[in-house]
């Protein structure tokens, strides 16, 4: 299954993210949550990268983040987490995630779809 | 070319006055930060450079480029934010350009690897007000002077930091593109940039080491106009 990261500056926004996506994908879902850094608030590749491989189980891994060094913090981590193949999503991370999430679930699920799904939840309106 | 052990313990000397010039720099940074960032600059380039600076024991078995290398991997881990990635991964990503040694010649690779991976990771073009504003000139300036007028690399690296301080010079009147200052969009004008600045500082500690190593001064206030044949 393909597993899903989220990054956050907040390691309890992060969770929070990780613990509503977890229930949109049917408890299925792979999702482990890597924010804040040493300090708190920040973002960390050393943590993203751990994250990246605890949810990697062979079929790749979808890195969702939010803003700022945190997109800097996750490139960084796939490339030092050479063994497992993983892409940054583009995409609102409390959005995408979700997205995310349930797409996983499916059997059908590729990369490329949970990243596509992800990123769907750019063209999402609040208000009609 | 100087021996293995000559050049790690330039690197290590390099290492150790960029660490107390940081620290000796720490508010300044900071000063620079809380006008237009975060507040963290200081603090983070003086925790991060640190730590690499107190494995020093542990780097001294270690050829030059793994040197490099481990520092740069110390920056990721320890500095945080935006520069812990900028910095610390470029650092990383430009040390195997030492693979076979530090020379004039590996020393422009290691430069221009350094400064593609910011401007690739960071996403910034000169200005933006970033670092790249001071790297780009002194990298641009290095290479030239080293490939083109054939200059010693001493003398080279003396232009390139004054490349650079015009470069931290230049990141005064504009507006910020990047970074968190760039949401404080005009708001930013007329400060300077903290990461350039940084940039630079560490330059001038470079400039500073590889003096005792090359045997040479340069007079940082005569070398602009004059720097061209001090050697003849």
């Amino acid at each position: 299954m393909i597993g899903l990261v989220v990054v956050s500056h907040s390691a309890k926004a992060a969770e929070g993210i990780a613990e509503v996506a977890a229930q949109m994908g049917g408890g299925n879902a792979r999702i482990v949550p890597a924010g804040g850094d040493e300090d708190g608030i920040g973002t960390s590749p050393d943590r993203i990268r751990d994250g990246i491989e605890e949810a990697d189980d062979g079929d790749g891994v979808v890195v969702l983040v939010d803003l700022g060094s945190a997109v800097m913090n996750a490139e960084l981590a796939i490339e030092m987490a050479m063994d497992s193949e993983a892409v940054i999503a583009d995409a609102p991370v409390l959005e995408g995630t979700l997205n995310a999430a349930v797409e996983t679930t499916s059997a059908k699920a590729t990369l490329d779809s949970v990243v596509e799904r992800a990123e769907d939840a750019r063209d999402y309106r609040k208000l009609n | 070319m100087a021996d293995a052990e000559t050049q790690r313990e330039a690197v290590l000397d390099a290492l150790d006055n960029v660490a107390e010039r940081l620290a000796e720099e720490k508010e300044y940074l900071t000063d620079l930060d809380s006008a237009i960032g975060d507040a963290d600059h200081g603090a983070n380039m003086e925790r991060g450079f640190g730590k690499a600076a107190e494995k020093r024991d542990e780097f001294a078995e270690m050829e030059p480029n793994e040197v490099v290398k481990n520092v740069g991997t110390t920056l990721i881990s320890n500095v945080g934010g935006a520069s812990g990635p900028l910095y610390g991964g470029s650092i990383m990503f430009a040390s195997q350009e030492f693979e076979d040694g530090i020379t004039a010649e590996t020393s422009v690779a290691f430069a221009e690897a350094y400064l593609d991976k910011v401007k690739d990771r960071g996403g910034a073009q000169v200005g933006a007000k970033t670092m790249v504003d001071a790297l780009v000139p002194a990298v641009h300036t290095y290479k030239k002077s080293i490939e083109q007028d054939d200059l010693p690399p001493l003398e080279a690296l003396a232009k390139a930091v004054d490349a650079a301080e015009r470069g931290v010079a230049f990141t005064v009147p504009i507006k910020a593109m990047k970074g968190r200052a760039s949401f404080l969009d005009w708001r930013s004008v007329g400060h300077q940039d903290p990461g350039a600045t940084s940039t630079l500082f560490i330059l001038e500690e470079l400039l500073e080491t590889a003096e005792e190593y090359l045997d040479g001064e340069v007079d940082r206030d005569a070398r602009a106009e004059d720097a061209v044949g001090r050697d003849e």
